[in-house]
C-alpha cells in the first residue's frame, strides 16, 4: 500500500504533474521522469509540449541554479540523466509528429581534450530546444570538424575545451575555415570552463557561451538573425 | 626554527597567512596556492631562502577557477606596500589567461605554465608528452593526500558512485606525479586509481620548474 505522503504521479492534474516533473528533474529522479513523460503522452499531450514544458523548462531551473552556484556538477549530471530518459521516449515521437526544427548543429570537444560533460549538456539542451545535433564526441581534429561540416551542412559549429592548453585549438579550426573561405557559412559558438568572452572574440568565434542555457539562447538568436539576413 | 606546515585540510579550505611561514622578515612575498605550501617551504628550508615569505590562498579555489584571479589580486594589493617584490606561485590554473593578464596589470610575475602538473614535470617535458598523454588524470603529492576533498566529494562520487564512468570514462590512466619518495602516498595513489577505475603510473617529478622559478627570485 502506498505511503500517505507518497505522490502518485498519475493522480496529479496536468499542471501539478508538470511542476512535479520539474522537481523530479531537479532531484535527478530518472524513473519518475520516465513515468511522468508517459503519463502526459497518454493524456494526449504532444511530444513537443512534453519536451518543452516538462523537461526543458525543468532543466532550465537546473541550469540557472548551476550558474548561481546552488547546484554543482554531480547534481546537474543526475538531472541530465533523468532528462535523457524522457528524451529517449520523446525523440522518435518528435520525428514522427514533425516538431518545429530550429536548425542544425555540429558539436565536439577539440583535439587533445577528452572532457565532455559540458559539451554533452549543451548537445542535450540544444536538442531539447529543437535543434538537430550531430555530436562528434571528444578529441576532434580540424579535419574531423571540416568533414562533418561538409557532410551535414549545419547552421552552427560548436566547440568545447576544458583545458587552457587545448582551447587555442579552436582558433586553429576557425582560421582554417577562414582560409577556405567557409567561415561565414557557419555560426561558431565556443564554450568551456577556462574560456571567456574576450577569448571568444579574440579567436573570431561568433559567441562564447557560458553554459548550456546561454548556448541555446545564443543559438536561437543567431540562427534567427542569419535567417533574417538571408531573407532580406 | 622552520615554520610549521599547516594541516592539509587548513591549506585546502583556509590557506595560510604570511605570518605563519616566513615571520614577515623577507623582502619578497610569495602568494601561492595552498596545494604548494609544503613544497615551497621545503625548498625554502633546503636552500636557506630566508628572503622569501610565503602566504597561501585556499587550495580549494581550484574548484572554482574563476575565483582565483580576484583572490590573487586582493592578496597582492593587501601586501604590496610591505614587500619590495611579490611573486605569484600559480600557473594559469584554468583561468584562461585572466590570471596572467591581471598579474601583468598589477606588475607582478607568476610561474610559467598551464598548471602545477606541467611545471612539476617541467613545462617543456609536459608539453612534449601531452599529445600522447591527454587521457591521463594527474595527481600530485598534495592531491593524493586530499583526493577526497578535491576529487571524490566535489564530483559527487561519495553520494553517487554511478557517476564515475560518466565523469572519468574518457580517462585511461592516473599518473601520480610524485614530488617526494613516500611509499604510503604511492599506495594511496594506487588506491585512488582503483577507485576511479583507471590504470596506474607513478612518475617521480620532484619540484620540477618550481625550484628554478623560486631560485631566480632576488
Amino acid at each position: 500500500m502506498a505511503d500517505d505522503d507518497e505522490i502518485i504521479l498519475s493522480e496529479l492534474p496536468d499542471d501539478e504533474l508538470v511542476l512535479q516533473m520539474h522537481d523530479d528533474l531537479y532531484d535527478g529522479l530518472k524513473d519518475e521522469i520516465e513515468e511522468g513523460t508517459r503519463i502526459l503522452l497518454d493524456r494526449g499531450w504532444t511530444p513537443y509540449d512534453v519536451l518543452t514544458q516538462a523537461l526543458v523548462a525543468g532543466m532550465k531551473i537546473v541550469g540557472d541554479d548551476f550558474r548561481d552556484g546552488i547546484l554543482f556538477v554531480p547534481e546537474v549530471l543526475l538531472s541530465a540523466n533523468a532528462m535523457k530518459t524522457g528524451m529517449t521516449i520523446l525523440k522518435p515521437l518528435l520525428a514522427e509528429t514533425g516538431a518545429p526544427r530550429m536548425g542544425k548543429m555540429v558539436i565536439g570537444t577539440v583535439k587533445g581534450d577528452i572532457h565532455d560533460i559540458g559539451k554533452n549538456l549543451v548537445a542535450m539542451m540544444m536538442e531539447g530546444a529543437g535543434f538537430e545535433v550531430l555530436d562528434l564526441g571528444i578529441n576532434n581534429s580540424v579535419e574531423k570538424y571540416l568533414d562533418a561540416l561538409a557532410a551535414e551542412q549545419p547552421d552552427i559549429l560548436g566547440m568545447s575545451a576544458l583545458l587552457t592548453t587545448t582551447m587555442p585549438y579552436m582558433k586553429v579550426v576557425i582560421d582554417t575555415l577562414k582560409e577556405k573561405g567557409m567561415r561565414e557559412d557557419y555560426i561558431v559558438l565556443v564554450g568551456g570552463a577556462p574560456l571567456n568572452e574576450e577569448f571568444g572574440k579574440a579567436i573570431g568565434a561568433d559567441a562564447y557561451c557560458r553554459d548550456a542555457a546561454v548556448a541555446v539562447e545564443t543559438a536561437k538568436q543567431l540562427v534567427a538573425r542569419r535567417h533574417n539576413q538571408l531573407n532580406a | 626554527m622552520p615554520p610549521a606546515v599547516p594541516d592539509d585540510d587548513v591549506l585546502t579550505s583556509r590557506g595560510m597567512g604570511s605570518g605563519v611561514a616566513g615571520s614577515g622578515t623577507g623582502r619578497i612575498l610569495l602568494i601561492a596556492c595552498g596545494a604548494l605550501a609544503r613544497e615551497i617551504l621545503d625548498l625554502k628550508r633546503a636552500n636557506g631562502w630566508d628572503h622569501l615569505d610565503l602566504q597561501c590562498l585556499p587550495a580549494n579555489l581550484h574548484l572554482w577557477p574563476d575565483r582565483i584571479t580576484e583572490a590573487v589580486e586582493v592578496a597582492v594589493k593587501a601586501h604590496r606596500e610591505e614587500y619590495s617584490q611579490i611573486f605569484v606561485v600559480y600557473a594559469d590554473c584554468g583561468t584562461g589567461g585572466l590570471l596572467a593578464a591581471r598579474c601583468a596589470e598589477l606588475g607582478v610575475e607568476m610561474v610559467a605554465g598551464p598548471h602545477c602538473y606541467s611545471f612539476f614535470e617541467g613545462n617543456e617535458a609536459f608539453a612534449a608528452r601531452s599529445e600522447e598523454e591527454f587521457t591521463a588524470f594527474y595527481l600530485t603529492d598534495f592531491l593524493v593526500r586530499q583526493f577526497d576533498a578535491f576529487v571524490w566529494k566535489p564530483m559527487g562520487l561519495d553520494r553517487h558512485p554511478e557517476l564515475r564512468d560518466m565523469i572519468f570514462g574518457n580517462y585511461e590512466k592516473l599518473v601520480y606525479q610524485a614530488q617526494t619518495d613516500d611509499p604510503a602516498l604511492d599506495a594511496k595513489a594506487q588506491d585512488c586509481a582503483a577507485r576511479l577505475g583507471l590504470a596506474y603510473e607513478r612518475r617521480f617529478t620532484g619540484y620540477g620548474d618550481l625550484a628554478g622559478a623560486l631560485a631566480r627570485l632576488g
